[in-house]
């Protein structure tokens, strides 16, 4: 039987992933997670936003490549935040904007995913950024649009939120000037994050030193080798000789389901005080993709000190999600032409 | 119908048998086995050069989805798949619409297996009513309606206080109880296995405990009711280990393993391929090899955990599509794939998948003794066949091996003396 | 490859279409005009303009990749660059330079792209080689060089330094 030669020398089958992800030339057409994805395309991505972030600096905070597209912004869980960064991103590259938050339509009326976007595309939608619940959703889309549609995976459960890894990766590199060498640390919540997902894959893909998870066992993936970082118990050891401090937003449901005894011992333990900072490298940074729980994970001091750079996320957040658009836009148009 | 198979090598586990010989099948049963028939005329004759002669094989936990889940598929349409695959004999789950907790139900499917006329099928009734784990199912008038055993699978919502006293009181009417060991609290809201793929897909992870911890359980109310139970789809090394120390002490307690187990891994999930959602999870490659080394040591036989699905139960991201895989088809096989590996030798094979269930429910089958009733498959191990929608005859497609090459193919099969299936 | 011009022929032509702006300017009344180049060719001859010039306000460059109308048709160019135009185009007087102008569709993204940032008083345009073969009805103001080609023949600018005229043999 074929098939237990490729299970013998399976290891991961990320090949799978970025060959959904990427066109006959290699290069990005829908963008779904980091991992799989080479640096030079994640490079790409930053190099590309770089450029989109004079765009608004101009007059007219618009450029005209999308003209004539419509972008369909699928929410099947709310977040006004993403929505919203999505939704400028388009506007600024002049592509015509749906937004539609299927939390509160067809879903509930027991239309499946797929009979959604069957009808998204009878409407000439030409890409879909994607918000969902369920860990694989994105690429659950991705292998059933029409060819010429791009998917961009704006959060799908606890996988993969690729764009705003991105614009992370943007805004240390706008910071400290390149990834490699880099010692990171992602602290909190590992386990339930699309976000530290993400990180981890494209930190190790762009050449990060090490990438450190610090966290109580409750809060982390039970194989963390398996996702390429380093487990370390507690703030002292583990922020020693780090440049770059993630921190990860907690979710006050985790103290119901068992996994922390409460806000005020998880604060003691992992919220990062200007005490626990100067653990770390004089120069560190520190970043949090928001909205922030002052006093839980960090407090107020932190946030808003000059190790901060919280608000540039933000706004390197719209030219990111331009340059992906544009990319995975501009490649399937190319692809199709031949 | 009076059949001789001619030439054929006939392997007899239960018996001990291995060795070219000649059967006579009158009357729905084995009438000679010998060197060559002696003054019987047959209607037909087969000649099985170059091909196994085995005991029909019998399954210990398939899924036939009737009455109630038609569009997923038909008693018909499965007992005919199992035939083609070398099955004559089929256990089916409880976990139909209406559930199989009434002798009406039973005898709805005894109707059905026999309308259709290909293989046996053998009822697990529900071991508490409506399966919802509170009140015990009339277990007397289950098993004299037809059920060669009770389960709650392939759930296992039920609290241990009432697993208790449902083994205490099947235990006084001599029923096998056949349960699904997993602990649902711990498996939580977990569609993989609890390691590499879930932390690296951030899919919720089911842990190894989930299933050793309800084992533990099921193991000491076993010793305690002296209970016969069957452990149905055990998926983990340690696990193995766990069920072969109480073996060892406990007679009554038996096992199996899913034969897709015994290939697959964790990692075969790859980017989400729901095709490879399981319940039990596919684990380690480490526990892949317990699991066949335990088949090999002779804890478990081997099932098909058959689950076929319509597919939309498997359009949907992932952690919403439906568990299990479509697998009646490949269990030969995936088997003959161990032995040529010679991890597992032909006679243990044929024992796993025949003797050992037949020994399990208590059953004069699995066996090719002179009157032993006469179900009998006839293999050819070298046949080389394509998995696509042209070779399948189950419903369910929804088979990982779809597009692999498999070594090993039935040619014939009879169930009662009645040759139900000729390639 | 055929060159068309050395470096030598091409500092004299850059040398006259100095003098041209100059005298342009001159008839204008364009005290301080903003020079523009057009990523990378036409940025190579702005530079030299702007050298010649001697002119106060640093010299800006755009690239016009997001403004191409052929994007639909051949993606995003990977080494797309920030433009940077140094101080407000609004109210200013701007010489636009490019390296060839052919269908007329770079002066025509290069002009969206310079009015997304601000409303000038006057755009001039100078371009080292005019080939013909136009699809916009656009001309430039000064012209270094103009070549009769057939659409099938390119031309190319080879630099930053020496600066070289390439065309193709068919």
């Amino acid at each position: 039987m074929s098939s237990s030669e490729q299970i013998a020398s399976t290891s991961f089958k990320a090949p799978d992933s970025s060959r959904l992800q990427l066109n006959e030339q290699g290069k990005l057409r829908h963008f779904l997670t980091t991992d799989g994805l080479s640096a030079a395309v994640l490079t790409e991505i930053m190099d590309v936003a770089e450029s989109f972030s004079s765009v608004s600096d101009q007059a007219v905070k618009k450029v005209p490549l999308l003209r004539g597209k419509t972008i369909v912004n699928l929410f099947f869980e709310n977040s006004t935040r993403t929505r919203t960064t999505f939704d400028l991103a388009a506007k600024r590259l002049s592509a015509d904007v749906i937004n539609l938050n299927i939390a509160t339509s067809a879903a509930a009326k027991g239309e499946s995913i797929l009979d959604t976007i069957r009808n998204l595309e009878a409407m000439q939608a030409d890409m879909f950024v994607i918000r969902h619940a369920d860990s694989g959703a994105a690429h659950f889309i991705a292998r059933h649009v029409a060819p010429h549609v791009s998917v961009i995976n704006a959060g799908d459960g606890r996988h993969a939120h690729p764009t705003q890894a991105m614009l992370d990766m943007f805004t240390i590199r706008q910071v400290k000037g390149d990834v490699r060498g880099l010692k990171v640390a992602i602290i909190g919540d590992v386990l339930h994050s699309r976000v530290a997902r993400s990180q981890i894959h494209a930190l190790n893909t762009l050449g990060a030193e090490e990438v450190r998870v610090i966290a109580p066992k409750t809060l982390l993936p039970s194989n963390t080798n398996a996702l390429g970082a380093h487990v370390y118990g507690d703030l002292a050891s583990g922020l020693a000789d780090i440049d770059v401090i993630i921190m990860l937003r907690l979710q006050r449901e985790r103290m119901r389901g068992a996994l922390l005894p409460s806000e005020h011992e998880y604060f003691e333990c992992f919220g990062l005080t200007e005490k626990k900072l100067a653990y770390a490298k004089p120069d560190v940074m520190v970043m949090h993709p928001g909205p922030i729980n002052r006093g839980i994970e960090m407090d107020a001091a932190v946030a808003d000190g000059p190790h901060s750079v919280i608000l540039q996320q933000v706004t390197n957040g719209i030219a990111v999600r331009m340059a992906v658009m544009a990319l995975c836009m501009g490649h399937n148009a190319a692809g199709k032409q031949g | 119908m009076k059949i001789i198979i001619n030439n054929g090598r006939l392997i007899d586990p239960a018996n001990g048998v291995d060795g070219i010989y000649t059967l006579c099948i009158a009357d729905g049963k084995i009438q000679q086995i010998a060197d060559s028939a002696v003054d019987f005329s047959a209607d037909k004759v087969i000649d099985a050069s170059g091909k196994l002669v085995l005991p029909g094989f019998i399954d210990l936990n398939a899924s036939l989805r009737e009455p109630g889940y038609e569009q997923k598929a038909s008693i018909k349409s499965e007992t005919r798949a199992a035939v083609a695959a070398g099955y004559t004999t089929l256990c089916c789950l409880p976990n139909t619409k209406p559930v199989l907790d009434t002798p009406a139900v039973v005898q709805l499917i005894l109707d059905k297996a026999e309308l259709a006329g290909y293989a046996k099928v053998l009822p697990l009734g529900a071991l508490t009513e409506a399966l919802a784990g509170q009140t015990l199912s009339e277990m007397y008038a289950l098993k004299k309606a037809g059920c060669v055993a009770l389960s709650q699978a392939p759930n296992s919502n039920i609290s241990n206080q009432v697993l208790r006293r449902a083994l205490q009181y099947a235990s006084s009417h001599d029923i096998l109880a056949v349960l699904k060991p997993e602990d649902l609290q711990i498996k939580d809201d977990g569609v993989v296995h609890d390691g590499a793929i879930s932390s690296r897909l951030g899919l919720p992870g089911i842990p190894v405990s989930a299933e050793t911890v309800a084992i533990a359980q099921i193991i000491e109310l076993a010793e305690e009711t002296g209970a016969r139970v069957h452990l149905t789809g055990v998926s983990s090394a340690r696990a193995v280990r766990m069920i072969a120390r109480a073996k060892f002490t406990n007679a009554r307690i038996s096992a199996d393993v899913h034969a897709h187990q015994l290939h697959l891994s964790e990692l075969d999930v790859g980017t989400f391929d729901a095709n490879y959602h399981t319940s039990p999870p596919l684990r380690t490659a480490e526990d892949r090899d317990a699991l066949v080394a335990g088949v090999a040591k002779g804890v478990f036989s081997v099932s098909s955990g058959h689950r076929p699905h319509d597919v939309e139960a498997k359009q949907a991201p992932f952690v919403a599509t439906e568990s299990g895989i479509s697998s009646l088809e490949t269990v030969l096989p995936l088997m003959l794939e161990l032995v040529d590996d010679g991890v597992l030798t032909l006679v243990q094979m044929v024992e796993r998948l025949s003797a050992g269930p037949a020994k399990i429910l208590a059953l004069d089958l699995g066996q090719l003794a002179v009157q032993a009733t006469a179900d009998i498959c006839i293999v050819d191990p070298n046949a080389s066949w394509l998995v696509n929608s042209d070779s399948w005859l189950s419903r369910g497609h929804n088979s990982p091996f779809f597009g692999c090459q498999m070594k090993g193919a039935v040619s014939h099969t009879l169930v009662n003396g009645h040759l139900v299936f000729e390639k | 490859m055929q060159v068309e011009r050395n470096a030598a022929d091409i500092d004299g032509i850059i040398d006259a279409m100095a003098e041209q702006l100059r005298a342009q300017m001159e008839a204008k009344s364009i005290q301080q005009p903003l020079m523009i180049g057009i990523h990378t060719g036409g940025s190579w001859v702005a530079e030299r303009l702007h050298q010649r010039m001697a002119l106060s306000k640093p010299l800006g460059e755009i690239d016009i990749s997001f403004y191409r109308d052929d994007y639909t048709r051949i993606g995003l160019n990977p080494q797309v660059k920030p433009s940077q135009i140094p101080s407000e185009v609004e109210a200013e007087d701007i010489i636009l330079v490019d390296d060839v102008l052919y269908t007329g569709r770079t002066i025509r993204a290069a002009l969206n792209e310079i009015f997304d940032y601000g409303r000038p008083d006057s755009v001039t345009l100078a371009v080292l080689v005019d080939r013909g073969q136009r699809e916009l009805p656009l001309q430039a103001d000064v012209i270094g060089l103009t070549l009769d080609l057939p659409a099938q023949k390119q031309v190319k600018l080879i630099g930053p330094a020496p600066l070289a005229l390439e065309t193709n043999r068919n």
